[in-house]
C-alpha cells in the first residue's frame, strides 16, 4: 500500500527527522489560512498523487504570493496529472501539500527497502539526488551506497560508508547517522517494504532536510498497521482494482479487449501470456483463487464486464481441491445472474473436468467449453477480432 | 529416493482442526502420507481425524515423533508457528499460508538457516512426491511417480506442469512449490540441489515468474552446478511494470525482474525455457529422449 508524500512526512515528523513545515489543504478556501499558518513569504504547492514525476508534469510550484498558491490550487485540485509513472488518464489530485520553501544547495538519494537476494533490508544512498536511482546506479556506480544490514542493526561501518560516498562532512554525518537509525526504526515498526527519501536535500546552511517521502507498505502487515491502514487513498486506484480487492480477488487492468478470469496468480500470468502468444490481448489480470464459488465467479464477471472494451471472456480454471462440475455451476449460474451477453470461452482441467465440461455445453449458448489451453485461447483471441 | 519426503517421513499439521487443516489433511491421509497427529493450542487431548491434537509442537514431538511440520495456521501467527516448530527440532517445515508480513519471514529465514532447517513456503502449494506422500494442497489424482523434477514459485501452474508431465507418461520424482513471496524458505537454488544429488530424478522443471532475481541466481547456479536438463518457463512475459501480479513478489519494479531479463539469463546458462505454458511437458521429453 502506498501512501501520499504528506502522509509519509507526518511519520517522519513523528520519527524526528527533518521535513518542512507543511499542511495539506483540500478545497480552495482554505489556501489562505494555510500560507498563513506556515507563515513566510515563498511557498511550495505539491500535487499530492501515487506516482513519481510530479515536478516535470507541473504539478509543483514554488509561489511567491499566496495568489500564486489559490492558482495552484485551482488548477489542480480535483484535476487528473499524468507523469511518466501514470497511465494516459492519470491521477486524481485530491489534496495539495503546501510548504515552506526550503533553500537547497545539494541534492542526494536515499531509500530503504527489502532486498530480497540477501534476504535484508538494504539501504541505497546517494550524492546524485532528485534524478532517477536506477540510472545513477547503471551510469556512476561508485556515487552510490548500497548496504545490506544485519537484522535491525545499523552499524558504525555502515553509516561511514554511506557518509562518505555523499561526501558529508562531521556535523551532517552525524545528522545522517540520526536519519539513518531512525529510518531503519520506522521501517521495521510500520512494516514497510519501501521507504524512499529523493531529493534528500543539504539546505544552504549546511544542514540535512528530507524533501521529498515516498512509503510503500507491506499489505501483508496491514492487520498490525491499523493506523497506517486508515491513511490508504482508494482514490488513487483503478476503480475496478479496488472493488476487486474488497472481495480478496487479484484483479490488474490492461489495455486489451480479451477478459480472463483464472485461479492461481501464477495460471493467471500464463493464460494471458498464452493469449498474446496466439497474437490477442489480454484485457486483465484475475486471479479468482483457489475457492472459485459461484458467489467469487460472478463478483469477477461483474468486474471483467465493466470495462468496455472486452469483448470475449476466457475462463481458465484447473481444478486441484475444487471440483470442476462445481465451478461449472458456479459459471452458469453466474452468467445468468450477471446477464453476460458477449462470448464465454471456459477450459476446464483437473478434478471432475470432464462433468464440468458437460454442465457448461448443455448450459447457455454463450459458453463455448474446451479441455485444452490452446484450443480455448485460440477460440477466445479469434472471438475477440 | 526422492527429496524431501520419504516412506519415514512423519508428519505434524500445524492447524489441524481448522478448516483448511481439516480438509487438506484428510487429503494428505488418503494420499498414504503418515501423518501422526495435529497441533492446536487449546484442544490438546482431544482427537481430530482419528488423529491425536496436541497444545503444543514440543508436546507432540515428545509423544509421537513428527520428524516434519506441515503449517496452516493464519498468517498473523504463521512466525509463531513456524519458530515453535523449528524450536522444537523439527527439520523440515512446510507453510501453506498465504499472506505473511516480509519482515516476519526476513526474521523467520535467519533462525531457520541458523538451525540447518528446510522451510518451504509460505504461499505455496507444499510439497508431494508421487506414491509416498504429499505435505501440501495439490490434488494427489494428477501426480504419476516418475523422473521428471519440478520446483515452481506458483500454485496452479504447478499443476500445469505435472498434469503435462503425467500425460506424456514422464512422471514426476518430486514436486516442490516454493512459493510467490518475496522472501521464500527456500529457493530454486536449494532444491535445485536437492534434484541434481536424486538418484530418482533426470530432469527437472522449473517453473518462475516475474518479480525479484530468483531465476536469475538459479541460472548462474545451473551453469555451475547442475548436470541434469532443465527446462524452465516464466510466466508474466506479458505484465504490466510497477503492478503487483496477484503473488505478493510477482512485481517487476525500477525495470528489474521482468521476464525478459530472466529467459535471457536462463537461455544462456543452457535452461530451455518453453515458449509458452502449452509446450513445459513436450520440451522436457524431447530433452529426456
Amino acid at each position: 500500500m502506498n501512501l501520499h508524500e504528506y502522509q509519509g512526512k507526518e511519520i517522519f515528523a513523528k520519527y524526528d527527522l527533518p521535513v518542512s513545515k507543511g499542511k495539506v489543504v483540500t478545497s480552495l478556501d482554505e489556501v489562505e489560512q494555510v500560507c498563513t499558518d506556515i507563515g513566510g513569504s515563498r511557498w511550495v504547492a505539491k500535487a499530492q498523487v501515487h506516482a513519481g514525476g510530479r515536478g516535470k508534469s507541473g504539478g509543483v510550484a514554488l509561489c511567491d504570493t499566496i495568489e500564486e498558491v489559490a492558482d495552484f490550487t485551482k488548477k489542480w485540485l480535483g484535476k487528473r496529472l499524468v507523469t511518466y509513472q501514470t497511465d494516459k488518464e492519470g491521477q486524481l489530485v485530491s489534496c495539495i501539500l503546501v510548504e515552506e520553501c526550503t533553500n537547497i544547495a545539494d541534492e542526494l538519494y536515499y531509500s530503504a527497502v527489502v532486498d530480497r537476494s540477501s534476504r535484508e533490508v538494504a539501504i541505497i544512498a546517494s550524492s546524485e539526488g532528485g534524478v532517477n536511482i536506477e540510472k545513477v546506479a547503471e551510469e556512476t556506480p561508485e556515487k552510490i551506497a548500497s548496504i545490506s544490514l544485519n537484522g535491525k542493526d545499523v552499524s558504525k561501518g555502515d553509516i561511514e560508508k554511506i557518509c562518505s560516498t555523499l561526501k558529508l562532512n562531521e556535523t551532517q554525518s552525524l545528522q545522517m547517522e540520526h536519519i539513518v537509525r531512525k529510518t531503519v526504526s520506522m521501517f521495521f515498526e510500520c512494516d514497510l517494504s519501501l521507504l524512499e527519501i529523493n531529493p534528500l536535500v543539504i539546505k544552504d546552511d549546511g544542514n540535512l532536510h528530507c524533501l521529498d517521502a515516498k512509503i510503500n507498505i507491506d499489505s501483508n502487515a496491514l492487520f498490525r498497521q491499523k493506523e497506517l491502514q486508515e491513511m490508504h487513498d482508494p482514490t488513487q486506484e483503478d476503480p475496478r482494482e479496488s472493488e476487486a480487492s474488497k472481495y480478496d480477488l487479484s484483479y490488474v487492468s490492461l489495455d486489451g479487449n480479451i477478459g480472463c478470469m483464472v485461479n492461481g496468480a501464477g495460471l493467471a500470468m500464463g493464460t494471458m501470456d498464452t493469449i498474446k502468444f496466439f497474437k490477442g490481448n489480454p484485457a486483465n489480470f484475475l486471479d479468482v483463487g483457489g475457492t472459485a464459488t459461484q458467489e467469487r465467479v460472478a463478483k469477477a464477471f461483474k468486474i471483467i464486464l465493466d470495462d468496455p472494451e472486452v469483448k470475449v471472456v476466457l475462463v481458465n480454471i484447473f481444478g486441484g481441491i475444487v471440483r470442476c462440475d462445481l465451478i461449472a455451476q458456479g459459471i452458469v449460474a453466474a452468467i445468468d445472474d450477471v446477464g453476460v451477453e458477449i462470448p464465454v470461452v471456459v477450459r476446464l482441467e483437473g478434478n471432475s473436468a470432464e462433468k464440468g465440461l458437460s454442465i457448461l455445453s448443455n448450459s447457455s449458448s454463450r459458453i463455448q467449453s474446451k479441455n485444452s489451453l490452446e484450443d480455448a485461447a485460440r477460440t477466445a483471441v479469434e472471438l475477440a477480432k | 529416493m526422492s527429496i524431501l519426503i520419504d516412506k519415514d517421513t512423519r508428519v505434524l499439521v500445524q492447524g489441524f482442526t481448522g478448516s483448511q487443516g481439516t480438509l487438506h489433511s484428510s487429503q494428505s491421509i488418503e494420499y498414504g502420507t503418515n501423518v501422526v497427529g495435529g497441533v492446536t493450542p487449546g484442544k490438546g487431548g482431544t482427537a481430530h481425524l482419528d488423529l491425536p491434537v496436541f497444545n503444543s509442537v514440543n508436546e507432540a514431538v515428545e509423544q509421537v515423533q513428527p520428524n516434519a511440520s506441515l503449517i496452516f495456521v493464519p498468517a498473523p501467527f504463521c512466525k509463531g508457528a513456524i519458530l515453535e516448530a523449528a524450536e522444537a527440532g523439527i527439520k523440515f517445515i512446510v507453510c501453506i499460508t498465504e499472506g505473511v508480513p516480509t519482515l516476519d519471514m526476513l526474521e523467520v529465514k535467519k533462525i531457520v538457516d541458523g538451525l540447518n532447517i528446510t522451510l518451504i513456503g509460505p504461499n505455496c502449494p507444499g510439497v508431494i512426491t508421487p506414491g509416498v506422500g504429499k505435505m501440501g494442497i495439490m490434488p494427489g489424482e494428477i501426480h504419476l511417480p516418475g523422473r521428471v523434477g519440478i520446483i515452481s514459485r506458483s500454485g496452479t501452474l504447478t499443476y500445469e506442469a505435472v498434469k503435462q508431465t503425467t500425460d506424456l507418461g514422464l512422471g514426476q520424482s518430486s514436486c516442490v512449490g516454493i512459493g510467490g513471496d518475496p522472501i521464500p524458505g527456500s529457493s530454486f537454488i536449494d532444491i535445485l540441489e536437492l534434484f541434481e544429488s536424486d538418484d530418482q530424478t533426470d530432469a527437472i522443471v522449473m517453473v518462475g515468474e516475474i518479480g525479484g532475481s530468483a531465476e536469475e541466481e538459479a541460472a548462474e547456479f545451473i551453469s555451475q552446478n547442475v548436470t541434469k536438463p532443465v527446462v524452465s518457463y516464466i510466466a508474466g512475459q506479458t505484465a504490466p511494470p510497477g503492478k503487483r501480479m496477484g503473488h505478493a513478489g510477482a512485481i517487476i519494479s525500477g525495470g528489474k525482474g521482468t521476464a525478459e531479463d530472466k529467459i535471457k539469463k536462463l537461455n544462456e546458462s543452457g535452461v530451455v525455457v518453453a515458449k509458452n505454458l502449452l509446450e513445459i511437458g513436450s520440451t522436457i521429453k524431447l530433452l529426456m529422449s
